[in-house]
């Protein structure tokens, strides 16, 4: 993209010409592909191989390298592999754009057997579902075990795993990074000044003013490119009020599921939490920048998922320590208690249906959900899995220890949506109406008006695959 | 000179045009078909669906949005950079007065000319990070730093709505202005002097002498001026991309065509629809050059 003279002439000839035959590049081998998928390796079922793992067949993996690295695939989860199917060679790649990467060998259907489908390339995993490029995990989540013994490997996972997996009635996609979302803050600087966590929204308000006494910006987001760390709050304050339907509504497409009165009272709530302790400024910036801030000590309480420790570890001080706190009740009538946390599986991993070895992809993952797995991944990234009772006897960090307490006070009081990933659209619209309902006079109704009348137009729109769960 | 002419064919005319067809016409073409299917980008085989995709744009408010955009640079980007550039053509190259009879610059031309140049020769995408941090909303900001010297609240140049797009025009045009200086100067440089000599022998001022003498003699070189400048007024995308919140935000204030291929594309997976746009932003583009074109030759003929 370099402009010198020369390319600035010819790009100013072809420009805007140009973004035309992009798609068409990218897409040189449609209608090329035939449709016979490629002789699939299998070998004999057994009680060590309840998969029927060919045990010579070539695995082929691929890891997306971001903020969990892709050290935990080739120091835990390959060796693993490899120690069962000493014959077998697993072919390991990383990328940073898995859709650069992988698309073009999705669509020549040549795919890799294992796909860690993440990160802000990632490709649309609706879609690949809706074109049959993806495995079927029903049978992995029957197999049993591979070190927790008497159980299958669907009695390991937290509740509601599989169900983040399913894609109409059927399990495509692992999720195996399990992650809490709350406010995050700094234990020292509560420990300084003698704050406690607020469990209603009194003591949070009375909070946030403290704090704006002590020049401190009292709460934070990055409006530039992470409004949804904060519509996920609202949301999950919505919940709180009204209980977990509301968002399993939201997801449904209901008439009118944005525009309950727990949405719209949880809409107003934050609204008048931007108006009175938020810094305008922030609406420009990044994720990034304001998390830096919050470890120089001028934000207060910052939204995130449980990432954010391992994300900042290279700018937090000595001493800063994370902690993690649910929202507090909005109200005295909440449905749900104050201790109610979001939390999700995340973090896709599936494997490809059309690929030369499905079946060593699948027992793969049984791999990756060995106890031994899951507590060596947790190690290596500190971020919890979806495999129960993985860490016990791990201590690694205090924000992962803060964030365990806090799922453990939660019980089986957590909830998630899934419309964000099935509907960008929505994603990017409930972006925008966040910032505006934010920074710019908090109109609650505003919001839920603008939000109904995207998710109207999604359930509409007839070439908008549709996900019920 | 019979002998040697089918090499030379073949050198010179055959392979390009073979690799002309198929990395621009067929993607071209493929383009064309794509956008009337619902592809996806995961399957094989994509549906054709007439054209429903057309149909949707029509409806689509936010492409009508990038359109207006689109509008705006055009008629912004290509008057400011010009009128600048010109000025500072104008100052580099005659703006000096006559010396022993010879029009020069103003003192020091030659070292301005050399950094005018200077935000040519950067990559957009550099560009764009550079003016992340000038734009910054809080005081960490090159600008909103220095309006804090008087106390004014920052301003948020990319965050607020009303303002964006002209933030971003005005990185656009703080890029552009150096190569047309350069391709102004060219022009300039061309004019006889002694044209300059018996003006100046008429007592024309600075100001008469650019009016009257420098503007009409140069005005081929500004029509090509205007048609690049409109054809980039098309594109704008990377500067987008890097620069503007949430990639064309706020709440679509900054969107461009481009910016909405992409995002339907590639973040969407509407393959099908993408290359709708990309059909539109063709014909939007041809006709444009067309436009000039036509527009152009009239005015060539009237010289």
């Amino acid at each position: 993209m370099s402009e010198d003279r020369r390319t600035f002439l010819q790009k100013a000839a072809a420009a805007g010409l140009l973004a035309t035959p992009a798609a068409g590049l990218l897409s040189a081998c449609v209608g090329g592909g035939d449709d016979d998928t490629q002789d699939q390796a299998e070998g004999e079922k057994s009680e060590k191989n309840p998969l029927g793992v060919d045990a010579k067949a070539e695995l082929e993996v691929v890891i997306f390298n971001g903020g969990l690295g892709t050290k935990y695939a080739t120091d835990v989860h390959i060796p693993s592999y490899k120690k069962s199917f000493p014959e077998a060679n697993v072919k390991f790649s990383q990328a940073e754009e898995i859709a650069t990467v992988l698309q073009p060998r999705f669509t020549s259907e040549t795919p890799p057997d294992m796909v860690n489908n993440a990160g802000s390339k990632l490709m649309d995993q609706g879609a690949l579902v809706q074109a049959g490029q993806v495995q079927d995990l029903t049978e992995l989540f029957d197999a049993p075990s591979l070190d927790i013994a008497g159980k299958t490997v669907k009695d390991t996972l937290v509740p509601g795993t599989v169900e983040q997996g399913t894609f109409n009635g059927k399990p495509y996609v692992l999720n195996y990074a399990f992650t809490v979302f709350g406010l995050w803050y700094s234990d020292r600087l509560f420990k300084d000044n003698g704050w406690t966590v607020p469990k209603t929204w009194t003591e949070f308000t009375a909070l946030l003013d403290s704090m704006k006494a002590k020049g401190i910006t009292p709460y934070a987001y990055a409006g530039a490119n992470a409004a949804y760390y904060q519509y996920l709050v609202i949301l999950t304050t919505a919940a709180k009020i009204g209980g977990a339907d509301v968002l399993k509504n939201i997801d449904n497409l209901e008439d009118g599921a944005w525009q309950v009165d727990a949405v719209k009272q949880a809409a107003q709530l934050w609204g008048e939490i931007g108006n009175k302790y938020m810094l305008k400024s922030h609406l420009g910036l990044r994720h990034t920048e304001v998390q830096l801030q919050q470890n120089q000590y001028r934000v207060g309480l910052y939204p995130s998922g449980s990432w954010l420790e391992n994300e900042q570890a290279k700018d937090t001080p000595a001493g800063f320590n994370y902690a993690v706190m649910p929202l507090p009740s909005a109200t005295a009538s909440d449905k749900l208690p104050q201790s109610a946390i979001y939390a999700a599986a995340g973090e896709m991993y599936f494997v490809a249906a059309k690929g030369k070895n499905p079946r060593g992809g699948m027992e793969y993952l049984r791999h990756m959900l060995s106890k031994e797995g899951a507590k060596g991944f947790t190690e290596l990234t500190k971020v919890l899995t979806v495999v129960q009772g993985a860490t016990e006897g791990l201590t690694i960090s205090p924000g992962l220890t803060s964030s365990e307490a806090m799922l453990k006070t939660a019980g089986s009081d957590y909830f998630a949506y899934r419309w964000d990933t099935w509907y960008k659209k929505m994603d990017d619209e409930c972006r925008a109406a966040t910032n505006e309902l934010m920074f710019s006079g908090g109109d609650a109704n505003k919001f839920v008006t603008r939000m109904q009348k995207v998710a109207d137009a999604v359930k509409k729109d007839p070439s908008i695959e549709k996900f019920k769960r | 000179m019979r002998h040697g002419k089918y090499p030379f064919i073949v050198g010179f005319l055959a392979a390009p045009v073979a690799l002309y067809v198929t990395f621009v016409i067929a993607p071209y073409l493929q383009a064309f078909y794509l956008a009337m299917t619902n592809w996806r980008g995961v399957s094989a085989n994509p549906k054709f669906i007439g054209l429903d995709n057309f149909q949707r744009l029509l409806q689509d408010d936010v492409f009508w949005k990038a359109v207006r955009h689109h509008g705006l640079l055009l008629l912004a980007l290509p008057l400011v950079t010009i009128v600048i550039a010109l000025f500072f053509a104008f100052l580099l190259n005659v703006g000096g007065g006559s010396r022993g009879g010879v029009m020069t610059g103003v003192w020091g031309s030659r070292f301005y000319r050399f950094v005018f140049f200077f935000p040519q020769v950067l990559a957009i995408v550099i560009i764009g990070v550079i003016f992340q941090r000038v734009y910054a909303p809080d005081d960490s900001g090159l600008l909103n730093g220095f309006l804090g010297f008087f106390g004014i609240d920052p301003v948020l140049f990319m965050a607020n709505g009303r303002i964006a797009l002209w933030a971003i025009i005005a990185v656009l045009v703080w890029q552009s202005v150096g190569f047309y200086v350069v391709l102004f100067s060219a022009g300039m440089a061309s004019i006889p002097k002694d044209i300059y000599e018996a003006a100046t022998l008429d007592g024309a001022g600075r100001g008469s002498m650019f009016f009257r003498v420098t503007m009409p003699l140069l005005w081929d070189t500004l029509q090509v001026a205007w048609v690049y400048l409109g054809i980039a007024a098309f594109d704008a995308f990377a500067i987008v991309q890097v620069l503007s919140v949430d990639q064309g935000g706020p709440d679509g204030a900054t969107t461009v065509l481009g910016m909405e291929i992409y995002r339907n594309a590639f973040s969407y997976s509407q393959f099908g629809y993408a290359s709708a746009m990309g059909v539109a932003l063709f014909f939007l583009t041809i006709t444009f050059a067309a436009l000039t074109l036509r527009v152009s030759r009239r005015e060539t003929i009237e010289l």
